[in-house]
């Protein structure tokens, strides 16, 4: 079995400005290593909002990418406040976001629906107080 | 083969310095052997080399007006930016009048082909809202599409399936030819008036069809000199005649520059961009879903949009000001002439017969278990590099080399900063050598002197 490639990122809380560099990192990386354009598309979009959520909620963060020939595992992982009630954090529309982050645009509910809506495979851990980690699994052929 | 891309080189002027390496979006140029080097698989004829190169080192291959001579029917198309040349008193109908007199048979007026494209985006709106295809982007301008094909596959669905307004016109003036002569269709010669390379391009390899309509593409430089001294010398009645003429409306002149397509669709969701390297920040957006409230989105590879074109003459900006001008008049001359206004006629409308494939020049190795290794090597590779991202390698930054030695074309001395290091270990080796060397046979002092004795 070949190892995969493994990205690392930093994401800096609260940082709008270079939020989505993680994400546009591994989508440039992807592209480079010819995964399917639908795939990559859908990598990204579950990886941006996985890290605009520790953007918003958790001061930032630990992008951890590692591609297989055959799927990609996104791991963002917060030392944030935790998510106390995941399942109602998964109904569209939920949101906790601060109001600077709804002006911009960002915390519109969409974040965790939109991420499970993008990936094969996604499960959160989380403890209130200490944080979360999400993963996200996109598998590249359907 | 068709050529794949339309800007070029010419070396003699090219001094290797690192102006388009630094601005080229897609990092299709290196300089190699202090000549640049451009990937024909990844430019995307956008011309930012063209305008950035300080000693004028990259053209256009672009058709001159000896391509009309094989035909027996020339026609004109101008593009809306060519209005925009020039200044008052130019009118509509005198540029038109001019750009006729230079030696074509026929003009027509791509605004026209425009006006056609936006009735179309119009009525295809409703049907992309509901397919999940928006936003829809124009795919108006050649360099975007590529861009899109070559960084953005997963947006293709995205473009406005029809051909440009240039490929519209064409068709509406080869059928109105061949009804108004007895030539046949290889007889006559359509030319487009341009205001940049992509457009050749989108001729010699067509976007969406396998047939153009066009035979050839002039810039507007080329024609610019010729058309301004037919100005000087226009005879009024042949302008009379050609304000009499069926023309277009300000929806379509607007097209020339930004912002003017997205004025005549029925959506006030839309966004207009410009200049490449922010077209590829709002296709990022695009792809990251950032952009959920926009329906329309006018991409124009260049500042201003095509009166920014690099093959235009006037400065973008007094440009701008006059296709304001332009816009205006024919606003008044819409309101005079309702029955002289051309109308769009729906059957011209060229849809795509095939969608642009995904060009996949940027990835490392088709085996993704080889383009693994690769990238993962280039990371390594790209990690041990100075990081200075000066470009005296030949290659933009320092990634880009690390890429070009894991694809075998480059290799790390190329850097000046590793040759330097290199240098430096092996003149400490050599001094450690002669130092080692010196001992081994120079006899001792003591010897030397029992020597003597």
């Amino acid at each position: 079995m070949i190892e995969p490639v493994k990205l690392e990122y930093k994401i800096r809380g609260s940082d709008f400005i270079n939020a989505g560099e993680a994400s546009s990192g591994t989508k440039k990386a992807l592209n480079r290593l010819g995964v399917s354009p639908a795939a990559v598309k859908r990598a990204a979009i579950a990886m941006y909002e996985a890290e605009i959520n520790a953007v918003i909620h958790a001061d930032g963060g630990e992008a951890e990418v590692f591609i297989y020939s055959d799927h990609v595992i996104i791991r963002i992982i917060d030392q944030g406040p935790g998510i106390p009630d995941v399942s109602l954090a998964m109904q569209e529309g939920w949101s906790t976001a601060p109001d600077i982050a709804r002006e911009m645009g960002f915390g519109a509910g969409m974040g965790l629906p939109n991420i499970k809506k993008h990936s094969d495979d996604m499960s959160i851990e989380t403890e209130i107080g200490k944080g979360t980690t999400v993963t996200i699994t996109v598998r590249f052929q359907v | 083969m068709a050529k794949l891309h339309s800007v070029r080189l010419n070396e003699d002027k090219c001094v290797g310095c690192t102006n388009c390496i630094k601005k080229c979006p897609t990092e299709a140029i290196r300089v190699r052997d202090g000549k640049a080097r451009i990937a024909e698989e990844r430019c995307i004829d956008c011309g930012e080399c063209i305008k950035v190169c300080p000693h004028h080192a990259k053209s256009a291959e672009m058709d001159t007006l000896d391509a009309l001579k094989p035909y027996r029917y020339t026609i004109a198309l101008a593009a809306p930016s060519l209005y925009a040349q020039f200044g008052t008193p130019a009118t509509r109908p005198m540029v038109l009048a001019a750009l006729l007199n230079i030696g074509f048979d026929d003009v027509y007026e791509v605004a026209i082909g425009a006006e056609v494209v936006t009735k179309g985006t119009c009525d295809y709106l409703p049907l992309a809202r509901s397919s999940s295809r928006l936003p829809l982007i124009s795919s108006a301008c050649p360099a975007v599409v590529r861009v899109i094909q070559e960084k953005y596959p997963g947006l293709i669905d995205n473009l406005v399936p029809f051909d440009s307004p240039m490929e519209v016109t064409a068709e509406l003036a080869r059928r109105d030819a061949l009804a108004r002569t007895n030539l046949k269709p290889q007889e006559i010669g359509i030319f487009f008036i341009s205001p940049c390379p992509a457009k050749r391009t989108a001729v010699t390899n067509p976007i969406g069809n396998r047939l153009t309509q066009v035979d050839g593409v002039l810039a507007i430089a080329e024609v610019y000199p010729q058309i301004l001294a037919k100005l000087e010398k226009m005879n009024p009645d042949q302008v009379v005649e050609f304000e009499q003429r069926i023309l277009a409306d300000a929806t379509g002149v607007g097209w020339g520059a930004s912002g003017g397509e997205a004025m005549g669709l029925q959506t006030e969701k839309y966004l207009v961009v410009d200049g490449i390297h922010n077209v590829i920040d709002i296709l990022e957006e695009i792809e990251n879903e950032r952009l959920r409230d926009i329906e329309f989105i006018e991409a124009n590879s260049c500042m201003g949009g095509c009166i920014g074109g690099p093959l235009t003459v006037a400065n973008r900006f007094s440009a701008k000001s006059r296709m304001n001008r332009y816009i205006q008049e024919a606003l008044v001359f819409e309101a005079e002439h309702q029955d002289s206004v051309y109308k769009p006629d729906r059957d011209v409308i060229r849809p795509w017969t095939e969608m642009p494939q995904a060009n996949n020049a940027l990835t490392l190795d088709p085996d993704i278990f080889k383009a693994l290794e690769k990238y993962e090597q280039m990371e390594k590779i790209t990690h041990h590099l100075p990081g200075l991202d000066c470009g005296a390698c030949g290659a933009p930054d320092c990634a880009a080399l690390a890429e070009d030695i894991v694809r075998g074309l480059a290799v790390e001395s190329d850097c000046i900063f590793k040759l330097k290091e290199r240098i430096r270990s092996v003149a400490a080796q050599m001094s450690e050598l002669e130092f080692e060397m010196n001992r081994h046979t120079k006899p001792a002092e003591g010897e030397q002197e029992h020597g003597h004795t």
